[in-house]
């Protein structure tokens, strides 16, 4: 399917638990309140991509009528578009409960569904990809075959296992980006108030030939806002949290610094991770050892 | 058109109450969802009232297919000089091996290729994934059999779950092979029968076939493609001379027996002519959208369809192909008298009961009626509505049509309604015969063919005969 050219795909990505839904909604929101037209598609079966946008916590996802239906072919587009804040259009590829069937297909029937039945409109500035932590199978890379999102976000945050999961990704970026167009746009720090976190994470991006977009600092306020599931930028359009995702969306909006990203060996990794005293320094022969053996 | 004549004993209030007491068996739930897709006819109708194309009823012997047969055995398998690889499982591929009677001209490895390509896969083709499989087998078939014009890769159901990205590997291989390799996602689990396979297919000659070679010769006037003919038991030897006879040139045929650079090509001609609308109506549909070339139906089952057809298509060319028309169904009426003449009275008066799959239950029913013979009851495996609607008028007021009938109620119609015989496939055949009940397959002609054009048309009156009046019947005792 032609897609319209100033039409930019952007997939975000991260550990799970880091904060990737919440960053998106409230960059999207941000985006939103720039002017621009955004369409964001949830995959990952849990279904929370756009609950903060549509102000509900159970979506009607496309797996969910499909499942209904008994056939995807049945479906329409109304059925699972929604229009949220700032005439955001939100889907979700649901998928099912943890333990059974694929949620990976889910994933790939439900961008099928959305190319097949004309989602990608052409006065679409931005399409969001949120999609479940890591890159599990080849379900989850759909969001980044070709066609689909050029740019990636990581969303990450100074803990050790965040960055382990941000290298991870950029392998698979590495991966897809040698047969097509996707490449690395930047880490988003999602604070988690750790030890020189941003210098850390500027660090990170730096050796994986990318940019800490934003430092997004912590603050209550986001979860205030999710309680009466909003985002902060329409909760609380003044507070400088909004300001915050307000100015990550504009740095994503003028973001031209598109890379294929150079992964960490994992030596390299734990280096970095001990030069700035995440993980501690221990004599080999310790290795392996009780504490009180 | 002037009214059908009603076959004596069909009546709507027979046909209905023998609907109403075959459902009578099946459990509340299932008999409610079967009873939209059967009912008695009513051609005067605008639509057809039966409902077609849905998931079938669970717990019923149902005689579908899934997308990638529509795929495989229906679309692509008939082009011949194509490398068509079934990417998964080997059983797909090895159970769909030369199994549909679609004949081929040429040279098996040199100038067609009916071996059965597979990446046969393995635990660790689903754990890491098949892509470079893929992309190692289509650069060896390439090596191995160089003089093919093409590769298709033909998905299997686990390679949409574990999501390879073959239309990546295609693009890659295409640039690298310089020969055409096209993707076509025809899972199995998609859709409700095969039809959604003939339209997945569809969708990949829209996106990867059709626009991207041209005729090496100029264009004429006379220009046509044949679409939706796939050379059942030679059915396109028999229908390409008619149409050359009468000037037309046929610069491609779909997909029988048919070349991939010349379908690629088909954007040039003047008219497509469609004869299996199910399964190709959507390329004659891009085709007009996107090129403006306009596309005709036409039916060439026996002698009065086949001059009605020859007539609506000669309508659309200038005087010298209207006269050419009559020229040939002139000189072939004496040839087809004379069939009619040997046969009809040995076939007068019988009944015949169809099932089949998305084309032949309505198209067929004239060259029965040409040799005396009148159906009772017809219906489709996998049809949709619009070919609800165009069977309507073919069936005289009352008759039964069924959608995706199951075994059950098929013997139970078949069992009230006692026709003289039943043309179904390889299922239904042996049930039917060891009741006593004259029987052809109709979707590979049963070992015979062709069945099209005039030629076919001898063969067909010629096994009908053989089937129904063959003295074995008096011998059979069925012991049910």
């Amino acid at each position: 399917m032609e897609k319209s050219k100033k039409m930019r795909q952007i997939a975000i990505y991260g550990k799970g638990g880091i904060g990737k839904s919440t960053t998106t909604q409230n960059t999207v929101a941000g985006l939103a309140s720039l002017g621009k037209k955004v369409m964001i598609i949830g995959c990952d079966p849990k279904a929370d991509s756009t609950r903060l946008i549509l102000h509900a916590k159970a979506q009607e996802t496309v797996m969910d009528k499909v499942r209904e239906l008994g056939t995807v072919e049945d479906l329409e587009l109304e059925d699972v578009m929604k229009y949220g804040y700032g005439g955001v259009k939100c889907v979700e590829s649901g998928g099912p409960e943890p333990g059974v069937g694929c949620a990976g297909r889910g994933v790939i029937t439900a961008i099928n569904f959305l190319e097949e039945e004309g989602a990608y409109t052409d006065d679409l500035d931005f399409v969001f990809y949120d999609v479940l932590g890591d890159v599990v199978c080849g379900g989850f890379a759909m969001p980044i075959r070709e066609n689909k999102a050029e740019e990636i976000y990581i969303v990450v945050s100074g803990e050790m296992m965040a960055m382990y999961a941000a290298n991870n990704i950029s392998k698979g970026i590495l991966k897809y980006s040698s047969s097509g167009n996707v490449r690395l746009a930047g880490l988003i720090c999602n604070s988690r108030n750790t030890d020189r976190e941003a210098d850390l994470i500027t660090a990170l991006a730096e050796r994986l030939g990318t940019q800490m977009i934003h430092f997004v600092p912590r603050d209550n306020q986001v979860q205030r806002a999710e309680l009466r599931r909003m985002t902060v930028i329409e909760y609380s359009p003044e507070h400088k949290q909004a300001n915050e995702y307000r100015t990550l969306a504009q740095k994503i909006a003028d973001n031209t610094k598109f890379v294929v990203p150079t992964p960490l060996e994992m030596d390299d990794l734990e280096d970095l991770l001990m030069e700035f005293g995440i993980m501690e320094v221990d004599d080999e022969e310790n290795i392996g050892k009780a504490e009180n053996a | 058109m002037a009214e059908r004549k009603p076959i004596e004993g069909i009546t709507t209030e027979r046909t209905e109450a023998l609907i109403e007491e075959t459902l009578a068996f099946m459990p509340e739930k299932a008999r409610k969802k079967r009873a939209p897709h059967v009912g008695a006819n009513e051609p005067e109708s605008e639509t057809c009232a039966v409902k077609s194309n849905r998931k079938v009823v669970p717990g019923v012997m149902s005689q579908r297919g899934c997308a990638y047969a529509g795929a495989k055995g229906v679309v692509w398998g008939p082009i011949r000089d194509v490398v068509h690889v079934s990417h998964g499982p080997i059983g797909c591929g090895v159970y769909s091996w030369g199994t549909r009677r679609n004949l081929v001209q040429g040279i098996p490895g040199v100038t067609s290729f009916p071996m059965d390509f597979t990446s046969d896969f393995q635990e660790r083709d689903i754990v890491y994934g098949g892509d470079k499989k893929l992309e190692t087998l289509l650069r060896e078939a390439d090596e191995l059999f160089p003089l093919n014009k093409g590769l298709s890769v033909l998905s299997e159901c686990p390679v949409g779950l574990i999501g390879d990205d073959i239309n990546a590997v295609a693009k890659r291989m295409e640039a690298e092979l310089g020969k055409m390799v096209i993707p076509c996602n025809c899972e199995g689990f998609r859709g409700v029968s095969q039809s959604l396979g003939h339209h997945i297919s569809n969708d990949s000659i829209r996106d990867f076939v059709i626009g991207k070679r041209e005729f090496t010769e100029e264009p004429g006037p006379y220009d046509i493609a044949i679409i939706g003919d796939y050379n059942i038991g030679g059915d396109i030897w028999a229908v390409t001379p008619i149409l050359e006879e009468m000037g037309l040139n046929i610069k491609s045929i779909w997909t029988g027996d048919g070349e991939i650079e010349k379908i690629a090509a088909t954007h040039q001609v003047k008219l497509n002519v469609i004869h299996c609308y199910r399964s190709m109506n959507y390329m004659c549909k891009v085709m007009e959208e996107k090129w403006g070339i306009p596309w005709i139906e036409y039916n060439f089952f026996g002698p009065t369809k086949i001059a009605e057809s020859l007539r609506k298509i000669a309508a659309f060319f200038d005087e010298t192909i209207q006269e050419n028309a009559e020229k040939i169904i002139a000189k072939y009426t004496p040839m087809m008298e004379a069939v009619i003449a040997e046969y009809k009275p040995r076939l007068e008066g019988k009944t015949a009961m169809l099932f089949v799959g998305g084309l032949r239950p309505r198209h067929t029913v004239g060259a029965y009626e040409d040799l005396g013979i009148e159906i009772t009851g017809t219906g489709y495996e996998f049809a949709h509505q619009d070919d609800y609607d165009r069977t309507a008028p073919e069936m005289a007021k009352g008759t039964l049509i069924y959608d995706d009938v199951s075994e059950f109620e098929l013997e139970k119609y078949v069992e009230e309604l006692k026709p003289d015989l039943v043309g179904s496939g390889i299922k239904e055949k042996y049930v039917f015969q060891k009741a006593g009940i004259p029987f052809r397959q109709m979707h590979s002609w049963d070992y015979s063919g062709p069945y099209h054009g005039y030629e076919g048309f001898k063969i067909f009156a010629r096994d009908i005969d053989m089937a129904i009046n063959s003295p074995t019947w008096g011998l059979v005792k069925s012991p049910f």
